[in-house]
């Protein structure tokens, strides 16, 4: 039976527009139950119980479950819990939390979608019984609340088995029991089951009154949504994405489309929680402010302070949020201290969250654990954000538990693969077929080795060089054919897209795809025979590029060195082995085309890197390494680079719409103020108005009797950067392809294609260009690819922090039982704080100058003009060298922090002496 | 009124889900559209039909065969009849009321498209120094609007008598999701983005007569989409046969044909 809806609305120009859709009302659609014997299901799509026994004690008869849209998006995580089976899931409902909420409707499509919970998807708009047609004067809502009532009646008269209608709106609960359905709020059902987690983890939503602790008067009510609209249509309100500020808790920016507002103080941030979208209102020119150049980190005080020097930016304070971003958090519980309450505060691990209220009543044994904590909502009254338990990690300090935590908080898949995606392996003793030889090139007998750093086993290049007949140069760099054995379309490239790459942490790896193929059949070990795709010029000896080849090959590496190796080899004059001629020519020729590189404005720039060496039983960190630098790892990284130059000219040539590129945009004049200023203060001047003229500047600032000084120049120049980004060449305008970095006017990743996604892709477009393999689809649509994109920079991202705060969980691990005298650097001058990096552990800690005591001044005095801080005769200026005091701070346990104490120079009353009385109040801000 | 309805397929549970993630009205992918037809529906025309695929309504009416006016004896082919398509749409057609302009580029695509199409079907050397006119006006415009056209003119072209090698019949066919290829497209499936392919052919000797595509697809997919399309000329073939078998049943015809 077809039903038409037809209606009007109005476009934006304000034409009137008709709009007739169908809509079916059949009979073929099933139920969905064992019970039933009238519907033609088959038996396979009968999910439901035939007997579906009662969990609650709030309800006695055997019964299905049905929730309404409201009761799904408050419940999410109680309905993640296993405990709740024989649910139906209406069409209704289903559409409306889509409409409402994509995450939610995320989840709750995973949780149709496992088989253990026995929930039914019925589709009750188009069943011609259960479909309810709006009545005059109905709203949305009213006609969707019948809708459900009747789908849930219609299951009643059909099976003759009760259907139990989940809702907290008592007046859907009235209407529903008048029907002669069962009603209970959510809550109350969970109450009565004899599941522990299930009521931990019911929303807060539920909560009535408010503690007078928690009681507030800081915030004002959100405007109505009518008011918001009207507002921006208005151009009086101002809609943007909400960024809590790192240092400060009680600072935040939102980013509009031209400039950014600043928010300052409790009642201007007004709820909005980090990764909101909100409404801000602009408030007028006279009470515009500069960002603090504090740092706080208590929630309690609410005095926001003026740094008068900065520029002064627009403010702003929030009027309404447009969605919240309901995202889990990690963190810790802090009991209340009041026996036997059931309500606690958690705390964030991540700082620019504010603490959560939260009820449990396993407090105690969630006191010493690191937990999982979800956000419900933020009443106005309310002093803090209300939320629900959702799951506890393990002991808070654990190796294991913050490892997981760490993960967790930067969203790293890191569960096992799958049987589905192991399944598409090869077997275990796969070896090269015949026919596959016979389509390749087989270079078994040229001299390959591989580069790679010591104990790597995911070897994903190699290289070989050899003099021509006619005085050039044929160099190759042999790629693993990854894309060989992860077909379009198989789990296995699924699963690997989602990854999008491998994590290295300190102590694990997380690998894209399984261990078989990073560690084995697409490693390139020495004296294994292996598939491998090949890129290899004719370069002339000024390393001039006369002709190039791409071609999918057989290899056979000859050697897999290490870095050091490789250099002894190199270095060693007696060394006339193939291996070491064919290093030799590499490293003259890589040399040459870095300094073309260099010439032509790219930028060698200083990020600390350390390591540490890790005791393998225990997996503690033993002690830290700084990683060497030597010439063999910039010669293998030279010729990658011009790999991956060449093959992004090749694929952008054949498929000038849909290849995947890197870019990395010039970053906006203004990013350099922070380097210009603190360069100008030593009496160096940058110029970053070209990327070749920042090179050369930052060539020329060297200070004779300081070394580290250029260093902490190109660290600095480093955090001015913005992030490399992939993306598809279809869908970016061709004066963005430039990379900043490396001066490339295009470049892409191709040359590891274990670890990273993007270069799979890229191999499949390689393939297709010469013939070796065939495209399919969505490797042809530039929509696609740039989707890809967008999941592959934000997991490359990700996975970079995630390094980053592993190396900062080692660094605290080692620091446990250790208090170290260190050499630092004063990286910026801040108002109330010296921000100092320690090269040795490449980290960087706070020194906060004020004194403990808060009744006696602080002795220092800031010059705003200079960004100097002097104490007496003793002056700071950026880039100067001081003497810290390093240990680790485990006061509190969420946050173990590093501590430094200033030694050097000495300021009476402040610093201190190494035994001496400790003064300052000192934190890191790396974690 | 003459209605034609097609049995429509169990749903089955995996395509509910489907259905709804693609934001269709609860059609299968390969089920056509509700086909609602009449034929002899305008009174003073030589033949008529009126068809609804789904919501889209088209109206035709042909004039014909008849002797070449003067003024156009330019065009008379001595050999031939000389066949006139004009295909245009109602003002209201659309969701926005539009003013019909006479030299509308889509509409002459329209005409050229009908015509290349009809031409392969009518038996035009039998009737040498004749015109035949085909007057499309398309009613509401909801998809498809060149199969409902095609289709309402071969019905009005049985009703007007004209000789036919056999019916002539089109459907469209799209991808959902970028992987499973749907039949007779809608109009909200074709602004969900993904190609259309139209296809018009000769469902007994199964020679194709006209085929457009709205985008560039991938050639992996296009066998399948094809096949889709043609399986849904050939149902559409089975609705348009009976509805024509139906109303001569019921006007009676000189060979008792739709008797047996
Ligand atoms: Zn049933």
């Amino acid at each position: 039976m077809l039903k038409q809806k037809t209606f009007f609305r109005t476009n934006k120009k304000g034409d009137i527009l008709k709009v007739v859709r169908e809509h079916y009302l059949r009979e073929d659609i099933w139920c969905g139950s064992r019970a039933c014997g009238v519907c033609k299901a088959k038996d396979n799509e009968k999910v439901l119980d035939a007997k579906p026994k009662s969990k609650s004690a709030a309800v006695g008869e055997d019964h299905y479950i049905f929730l309404d849209t409201n009761a799904i998006l408050d419940q999410i995580d109680a309905l993640e819990d296993p405990h709740l089976t024989n649910l139906v899931i209406l069409q209704t409902v289903m559409e409306e939390v889509k409409h409402r909420s994509s995450a939610a409707y995320k989840r709750l499509h995973e949780v149709t979608l496992d088989k253990s919970r026995k929930c039914y998807v019925f589709v009750n708009e188009h069943r011609f019984e259960t479909f309810v047609e709006r009545k005059q004067g109905e709203t949305t809502n009213d006609r969707n609340d019948r809708a459900i009532r009747v789908a849930a009646l219609w299951y009643q008269n059909h099976l003759h088995i009760k259907s139990v209608l989940l809702t907290d709106d008592a007046e859907n609960r009235r209407k529903a029991q008048e029907m002669g359905l069962i009603a209970k709020p959510l809550s109350e059902y969970a109450e009565g089951t004899d599941s522990p987690t299930l009521c931990e983890r019911l929303s807060s939503k539920r909560w009535g009154e408010l503690r007078d602790e928690d009681q507030t008067k800081a915030y004002t009510p959100h405007l109505p949504m009518s008011a918001i609209q009207a507002g921006i249509k208005a151009g009086k309100l101002f809609k943007g994405p909400y960024f809590a500020s790192r240092d400060n808790c009680l600072e935040a920016t939102v980013k509009l489309d031209k400039r950014d507002v600043l928010l300052q103080g409790k009642a201007s941030l007004n709820r909005a929680i980090d990764g909101d979208t909100v409404v801000v209102e602009i408030l007028p020119e006279s009470e515009w402010k500069a960002p603090s150049n504090l740092v706080v980190t208590s929630e309690d005080t609410d005095d926001v302070l003026e740094d008068a020097s900065a520029e002064k930016q627009p403010t702003g304070r929030v009027v309404g949020i447009i969605n919240r971003k309901f995202q889990q958090f990690c963190g810790i519980l802090q009991v209340s201290p009041v026996a036997g309450h059931t309500r606690h505060l958690f705390v964030p691990a991540k700082r620019h969250i504010p603490k959560i209220r939260i009820e449990t009543r396993q407090s105690e044994r969630l006191a010493d654990q690191r937990i999982v904590v979800a956000i419900d909502g933020w009443p106005v009254e309310s002093k803090y954000p209300q939320g629900h338990f959702v799951r506890a990690l393990g002991k808070i300090g654990d190796q294991e538990t913050e490892n997981e935590v760490l993960l967790l908080e930067h969203d790293i898949p890191c569960y096992k693969f799958s049987e589905a995606v192991l399944a598409d392996l090869p077997d275990n003793d796969w070896t090269i077929s015949d026919e596959e030889l016979a389509k390749r090139q087989n270079l078994k007998n040229i001299v390959i080795c591989s580069v790679d750093p010591p104990g790597c086993t995911d070897i994903d290049d190699a290289l070989h060089c050899f003099e021509l007949p006619n005085g050039n140069y044929e160099a190759g760099v042999h790629i693993a054919d990854v894309s060989h054995f992860i077909r379009p379309g198989t789990n296995i490239d699924k699963e690997a897209a989602h990854r999008a790459t491998t994590v290295y942490l300190t102590d694990q790896r997380i690998d894209m795809v399984p261990d078989l193929l990073s560690s084995n059949l697409c490693s390139l070990r020495g004296g294994e025979e292996r598939l491998a795709f090949s890129c290899v010029w004719e370069l002339s000896p000024q390393a001039e590029i006369i002709s190039t080849r791409y071609h999918k090959s057989v290899i056979k590496s000859a050697a897999a060195l290490t870095y050091g190796e490789a250099q002894a080899k190199i270095e060693d004059d007696t060394d006339q082995t193939a291996v070491a001629t064919s290093l030799r020519c590499l490293y003259k020729l890589a040399k040459i085309l870095k300094q073309r590189r260099i010439d032509n404005g790219a930028l060698t720039l200083a990020s600390p890197e350390i390591r540490f060496r890790i005791d393998p039983k225990t997996k503690e960190p033993l002690e830290v390494v700084a990683k060497p630098l030597l010439g063999t790892m910039s010669m293998v990284e030279e010729f990658m680079l011009l790999a991956n130059v060449s093959v992004a000219e090749k694929i952008l040539l054949e498929f000038p719409e849909c290849a995947l590129l890197r870019r990395h945009p010039e970053p906006p004049p203004m990013n350099f103020d922070p380097l210009i200023k603190a360069a100008g203060h030593q009496g160096f001047n940058i110029d970053a108005s070209t990327g070749k003229n920042l090179s050369l500047s930052l060539d020329n600032a060297v200070k004779e009797n300081d070394p580290y000084f250029n260093t902490m120049l190109r660290i600095l120049t480093t955090r001015c950067m913005q992030q490399a980004l992939y993306f598809s060449s279809g869908m970016t305008q061709k004066e963005m392809f430039f990379h900043y970095g490396l001066a490339a006017p295009i470049y892409t990743h191709f040359t590891s294609p274990i670890r990273r996604y993007s270069d799979v892709i890229v191999h499949r477009l390689l393939a297709a260009c010469i013939g070796a393999d065939v495209t399919y689809s969505d490797l042809l649509d530039k929509r696609k690819t740039d989707d890809l994109c967008g999941n592959l920079n934000y997991r490359k991202r990700m996975a970079q922090y995630a390094a980053r705060a592993s190396v900062m969980l080692h660094t605290h691990l080692f620091f446990r039982n250790k208090t170290e005298l260190e050499e630092g650097y004063i990286l910026f001058v801040k108002k109330n704080a010296l921000q100092i990096l320690i090269p040795k552990y490449g980290l960087e800690g706070t020194v906060i100058l004020s004194s403990k005591d808060k009744n006696k001044p602080s002795p220092f005095e800031y010059n705003s003009d200079n960004h100097t801080q002097s104490a007496g005769d003793v002056v700071f200026h950026s880039f100067d060298r001081v003497v810290v005091q390093m240990s680790l701070d485990r006061s509190n346990v969420q946050h173990e922090k590093l501590q430094l104490k200033l030694v050097e120079p000495e300021v009476p009353g402040f610093s201190i002496t190494t035994e001496g009385e400790l003064v300052p109040a000192v934190e890191d801000t790396c974690g | 009124m003459l209605f034609v309805f097609l049995k429509r397929n169990e749903l089955e549970l995996n395509d509910a889900l489907f259905l709804q993630s693609t934001g269709t009205c609860c059609r299968k992918p390969n089920e056509l559209r509700i086909v609602r037809c009449k034929l002899g529906a305008v009174p003073h025309a030589d033949g008529s039909s009126y068809l609804e695929l789904g919501n889209t309504k088209v109206l035709v009416s042909v004039f014909g065969p008849y002797e070449v006016r003067s003024n156009h004896r330019s065009k008379i082919m001595s050999e031939s009849a000389f066949i006139n398509c004009q295909y245009s749409m109602a003002p209201f057609s659309k969701q926005d009321r539009r003013t019909p302009r006479p030299r509308d580029k889509k509409n002459m695509e329209m005409t050229i498209n009908l015509h290349q199409a009809l031409k392969s079907v009518i038996r035009a050397e039998l009737l040498p120094r004749t015109q035949i006119d085909v007057m499309v006006e398309v009613l509401t415009a909801d998809g498809g609007n060149y199969c409902a056209a095609l289709n309402a003119s071969t019905l009005a072209l049985i009703d007007a008598g004209v000789p036919l090698r056999e019916y002539v019949i089109a459907c469209t066919a799209s991808l959902a999701k970028g992987e499973v290829p749907m039949v007779d497209i809608s109009h909200l499936e074709e602004t969900l983005g993904g190609p259309c392919l139209t296809v018009a052919m000769l469902p007994t000797s199964k020679q194709i007569a006209f085929t457009e595509m709205s985008q560039r697809f991938h050639v992996d997919h296009l066998e399948k989409v094809m096949a889709t399309a043609q399986k849904g000329c050939e149902d559409m073939y089975k609705i348009i046969n009976n509805a024509v078998r139906l109303y001569f049943k019921e006007i009676g015809f000189p060979n008792n044909f739709g008797q047996e």
